[in-house]
């Protein structure tokens, strides 16, 4: 009897035990074998020439220079709205915050506009910013991401905040620092590698959208010299254009090169992220090590 | 001239306090802003086709001279959809969360780790991509259908884009249970997965609970991966046909729709943003469920 449950008891272990392992390595499976695969047929693809050329019907050239421009543009536009408004409402939410009430309300949209799909935000876009602008173009699509990013410029910010010490800012109040000076000279700067990596995180979620921007950035792909001209015409961004070229056209070439340059860029920005992480960690480890010297003294 | 220095900058704090609470308030105005616009968009043809009617009916032919709009095909794709890809992902998920946060030594949880946020971080249209030129052949290979887009390439497609929600939202709520539970199990005699399995997990479940929601909401949203996969047309839901879900109703036929379409198409938009809401409200109760207990 004590034999039998013995032996279940370890048959079970070991399978919950081999379930576990099989789980992880599957993952890892997975992303070796998509990363494998989509760079064994996608960077034999990734010629100087595509990605300076330009796609033409007319010469026989295919080419994405115009939509890394698009892509680049989408990037500084969306993160020029977005950056002031995610800090200031984190801002506010971590250091000013009065009324709970409000600071739930705040917390609890940022986490609504978080769940919102992004076709649903395409879809608002495409009745509030498409007519607004004019035409469906680059300034449209920046609109509408900036309001999509939003929530996760606000969630990081409001995390990079927290880690700042309380007792800098009590040692600054305590100096008769106004909270605007001490937000200023002391809070941002430190928090100032969070905020950071927020941006980053937010750029690879530009970079890898395409169900916003369909509708409202539109999928044009000529080169426009003219900035201004570029933000008000229709323009598609790399992803965009993966979709457009393999599901459009059956280019899929072009589709495999594009998700290879996509692949390598989302690598720089995972980099980018751990990076700003690691800064962190090591300023938090600074701080800890300051104020236990500060208390034994 | 110091009185005048303090004046100023007590007005400039003043100032600087609103900005801030602006930018506050303008995420709390988008939020309205956006459900204005869904609700008021997607309102006409609801009520004129009656709701009943819409959410029900079974045909969908937007171009048809006499438009029949009925979102059923779609209502039960996505709803199927998403409960199959969390079938297979909650556990894989849950699993592969337990090895990151008690099983995995540090070397290698330093390579299952990152595997995982670069999976987070891959584009959708490239999940479609691969999707596409992968995984349908090989469905139509293996099976015989006569084309490997349907739901079951959706439905796999799915999985792997929700494992990382899961993964990582498990992880942090398991490694945030406190090591005394673990050690009074320990102290008991139970082996380290018994452990796992009835002390860990249980005390994680909330937040655990938390990661599937924002799974389902993952999968439900998910559009462009989905359309180029799952063979876009609305046919009930059955693993070897071509399906379309809500989003990809939406994204497939909004960039030539007009009048009447079109506006069906804000309609189905208001029902997924529906979802979106009830989704939202389920993981308060949860996470506020959680809290309490």
């Amino acid at each position: 009897m004590n034999h039998r449950r013995a032996v279940r008891r370890r048959v079970t272990d070991a399978l919950l035990r081999g379930g576990i392992y099989a789980s992880a390595a599957g993952v890892v499976v997975v992303l070796a074998a998509m990363l494998g695969y989509v760079f064994y047929r996608g960077l034999p693809q990734l010629t100087w020439s595509f990605l300076t050329g330009q796609r033409s019907e007319l010469a026989g050239t295919v080419g994405i220079f115009p939509n890394l421009l698009t892509t680049l543009y989408l990037i500084v536009l969306t993160l020029l709205l977005a950056m002031p408004i995610g800090i200031g409402g984190a801002i506010y939410l971590n250091e000013y915050a009065p009324s709970c009430r409000l600071a739930a309300g705040i917390s609890f949209a940022a986490e609504t506009l978080a769940g919102i799909p992004s076709i649903l935000y395409g879809l608002v876009g495409y009745l509030i910013f498409v007519p607004l602008v004019g035409r469906a173009c680059v300034l449209a699509g920046g609109l509408t991401l900036s309001v999509m990013v939003l929530p996760l410029i606000l969630r990081t910010t409001q995390e990079a905040l927290k880690t700042v010490p309380v007792s800098y800012r009590e040692g600054a109040a305590a100096l008769g620092a106004t909270k605007w000076h001490l937000l200023r000279t002391i809070v941002l700067p430190e928090a100032l590698d969070g905020i950071l990596g927020g941006g980053i995180l937010a750029v690879g979620r530009i970079l890898g959208e395409s169900a916003a921007l369909l509708l409202t950035a539109g999928t044009g792909y000529q080169l426009i010299p003219n900035l201004g001209k570029a933000l008000r015409s229709s323009g598609g961004t790399l992803s965009v254009m993966l979709y457009v070229a393999v599901s459009e056209r059956g280019e899929y070439q072009v589709g495999f090169a594009i998700a290879a340059l996509l692949l390598l860029l989302g690598l720089f920005i995972n980099a980018g992220v751990r990076g700003c992480r690691y800064l962190r960690k090591k300023r938090g480890e600074r701080n800890a090590a300051t104020s236990q010297r500060h208390h034994h003294s | 001239m110091a009185r005048a220095t303090k004046r100023r900058s007590r007005r400039g704090e003043t100032f600087m306090a609103v900005l801030f609470l602006l930018c506050g308030l303008v995420v709390i105005g988008w939020v309205g802003v956006i459900a204005l616009y869904l609700v008021v968009s997607g309102l006409p043809v609801l009520v004129s086709y009656g709701p009943l009617r819409f959410l029900f009916g079974q045909v969908w032919a937007s171009t048809a001279p006499d438009p029949q709009l009925g979102i059923f095909p779609f209502l039960a794709t996505s709803v199927v959809g998403t409960v199959c890809a969390l079938l297979v992902g909650a556990p894989v998920g849950v699993l592969t969360a337990i090895y990151l946060s008690k099983l995995a030594r540090p070397k290698l949880a330093g390579v299952v780790r990152p595997a995982v946020e670069l999976l987070a971080g891959i584009p959708s249209v490239v999940y479609g991509l691969m999707g596409l030129l992968l995984l349908c052949p090989f469905l139509m290979r293996v099976f015989r259908w006569k084309s490997g887009a349907t739901l079951l390439a959706a439905v796999v497609v799915l999985t792997v884009m929700i494992l990382p929600t899961l993964i990582s939202v498990s992880e942090s709520a398991l490694l945030a249970v406190p090591p005394e539970y673990e050690e009074a199990s320990f102290a008991l005699g139970a082996t380290q997965v018994e452990t796992i399995w009835k002390v860990s997990v249980p005390a994680a479940r909330s937040g655990i609970v938390a990661g599937l929601v924002l799974g389902i909401g993952r999968a439900i949203g998910e559009a462009m991966a989905v359309l180029m996969v799952a063979g876009n047309v609305p046919n009930l839901p059955w693993f070897s046909r071509p399906v379309t879900f809500l989003t990809t109703a939406i994204a497939k036929e909004m960039g030539y729709a007009t009048g009447v379409q079109r506006q069906a198409l804000f309609s189905i938009g208001l029902v997924l943003f529906g979802f979106v809401v009830l989704l939202n409200g389920v993981l308060h109760w949860v996470l506020r469920g959680g809290k309490h207990s």
